[in-house]
């Protein structure tokens, strides 16, 4: 069966590959830490369920002391703008079609491969289908735009080179997530949480749920953290035990508040730090910023539906 | 109650405040409340060496990033601002919300990622932009970029709830399920559109207001 342990295997070769010629990247003073960097990732993409648990632990303290220790190089990529520019005019609108090969495989994929749950582990289709995308795109491209196969991956680790250490933050703070979550914080939050809410106000109760899963969701980066914390805290004993709201909304528009939180913090990397790295921008905040002001009235409005279709 | 296992959220806040390594203040943060929870040193490493092997999903996206590569190679970039450049009345306003509608619509069909920041954002949304709004200088192009980026953001996360089998609902329902209360995931979808409808008006207008103002 197609699943993860293949999507695992694909990307560790492909981060192996950025990190051989990354060493051999002489454009870059930092290549061999670089090399380092990729190929520990490589490593747990490839022989991770054998590393063992502690090993696995070594091996992020590994990445992160990298990381803090002078960090990254940058190798300087090819300038070619002009050699750019020339072949955008020889390929023309068929560069959008190789583009589209990625999300309507995936798009393919997810609908399709449901029916085949022999073939494809029904829990990992869309991530299948994703590098399914990214294996045909690739394969055509090269015939297309009769390119040597080392061409990709050279371009691709001077992709990787731009967002650097930051590739991993989003992982990392999954991982925070599942430690916190052992150690019971979430209970102590709530625990505090409750606390706050001035006893016999409704209202009272709905603000400190909605900005409380805002809030948490920023410190968490990520609302699904907060959601159980807040639920258990002040929606089910509070909004729905003692005044009677309806769950459904106490739930969904509850998660939505926590999404209004993602918006506007760093922690949420993948969907914010990422980005700035990705598109060169010159403040790591800046998708932030930009979201703040989308952010806060749809927070408001959240609140407000909270208490208005909760207690119908 | 022990508040010590606070100290995590401490880290994560000082370490953003002081500017610090954001690895290694996640690192940090796990330590501190792990230790604070009565773990030892090395089964917290453990545990969150467990963690990060449980949660590659999250980094295999960068496979995408040699076919993201290559296309930029073949100019890519340079074809989307020709695109848009060649096209009468693509206006920045009308590239940023056609893009919000079709990535709000496309996640509440539980098609997630099918678009994306390595995948769309930095190939195609983000040239396409810049090539509609013109900027004078770098700043303003940062601008533009950072608006297209949150864009798509705002997109999936207003309208990835409406699809009943995604992750959060899925969450939902376990999480109300532990605590004796059945719902069915599309009672809980249902409740994710008014707010879709509210986040595509609000970001809408910001999107019209920053288009008019780069006119």
């Amino acid at each position: 069966m197609i699943g993860l342990v293949q999507v695992y295997l694909l990307a560790g070769l492909v981060f192996a590959a950025f990190a051989l010629l990354s060493a051999r990247d002489a454009s870059n003073p930092k290549r061999w830490v670089n090399a380092v960097f990729w190929a520990l990732l490589a490593l747990s993409m490839l022989t991770g369920d054998r590393l063992g648990d502690l090993g696995n632990g070594l091996l992020v303290i590994a990445l992160v002391g990298i990381a803090a220790l002078g960090g990254l190089g940058r190798g300087a990529g090819p300038d070619e703008a002009k050699a750019r520019q020339e072949r955008a005019m020889r390929h023309g609108n068929r560069l959008f079609l190789l583009a589209l090969i990625i999300p309507l495989t995936a798009l393919a994929g997810t609908l399709l491969f449901k029916s085949v749950p022999w073939l494809v582990d029904p829990k990992q289709v869309t991530l299948v289908s994703l590098a399914l995308g990214a294996v045909l795109a690739l394969g055509i491209g090269l015939v297309v735009l009769r390119e040597r196969p080392v061409a990709p991956l050279q371009e691709g680790r001077r992709l990787m080179d731009a967002v650097g250490w930051a590739a991993i933050l989003p992982q990392m703070l999954a991982s925070l997530g599942a430690v916190f979550a052992l150690a019971g914080l979430g209970k102590v939050v709530g625990g505090l949480m409750s606390q706050v809410i001035p006893d016999g106000s409704r209202l009272g109760a709905v603000v400190a749920y909605g900005l409380g899963m805002a809030l948490f969701t920023m410190a968490m980066g990520n609302a699904f953290a907060a959601f159980p914390v807040m639920a258990a805290a002040i929606g089910v004993p509070i909004l729905i035990g003692q005044y009677h709201g309806d769950p459904a909304v106490v739930a969904a528009v509850g998660m939505l508040a926590g999404f209004c939180g993602t918006l506007m913090t760093p922690m949420a990397a993948n969907f914010n730090i990422v980005p700035a790295a990705l598109l060169d921008l010159k403040d790591r905040n800046a998708v932030v910023k930009m979201q703040i002001p989308t952010a806060l009235p749809l927070l408001l409005f959240n609140i407000g539906l909270l208490y208005w279709a909760a207690f119908r | 109650m022990n508040l010590l296992v606070l100290s995590g959220l401490v880290v994560m806040i000082a370490g953003f405040v002081l500017r610090l390594n954001p690895l290694l203040v996640v690192l940090c943060a796990a330590l501190a409340t792990g230790l604070a929870g009565g773990l030892d040193l090395l089964a917290v490493i453990a545990a969150f060496g467990k963690a990060f092997n449980d949660s590659r999903y999250v980094s295999a996206v960068w496979l995408v990033l040699p076919v993201i590569g290559l296309l930029e190679r073949h100019g890519l970039q340079e074809r989307a601002r020709l695109l848009v450049e060649g096209m009468t009345g693509a206006t920045l306003t009308r590239l940023l919300t056609g893009y919000l509608l079709l990535r709000q619509t496309t996640a509440a069909l539980g098609l997630t990622s099918v678009a994306g920041h390595p995948q769309t954002v930095r190939p195609l949304l983000a040239p396409m932009a810049l090539a509609a709004a013109q900027p004078k200088d770098e700043a303003e192009a940062d601008r533009v970029k950072a608006m297209a980026a949150a864009t798509d953001n705002v997109g999936l996360f207003f309208g990835e709830d409406i699809f009943i089998a995604i992750g959060s609902i899925l969450l939902m329902k376990g999480f109300l399920e532990q605590q004796g209360i059945m719902l069915s995931p599309f009672d809980l979808s249902v409740w994710a559109i008014p707010t879709a409808l509210a986040a595509f008006a609000i970001h809408g207008l910001r999107i019209w207001r920053f288009g008019r103002a780069r006119r």
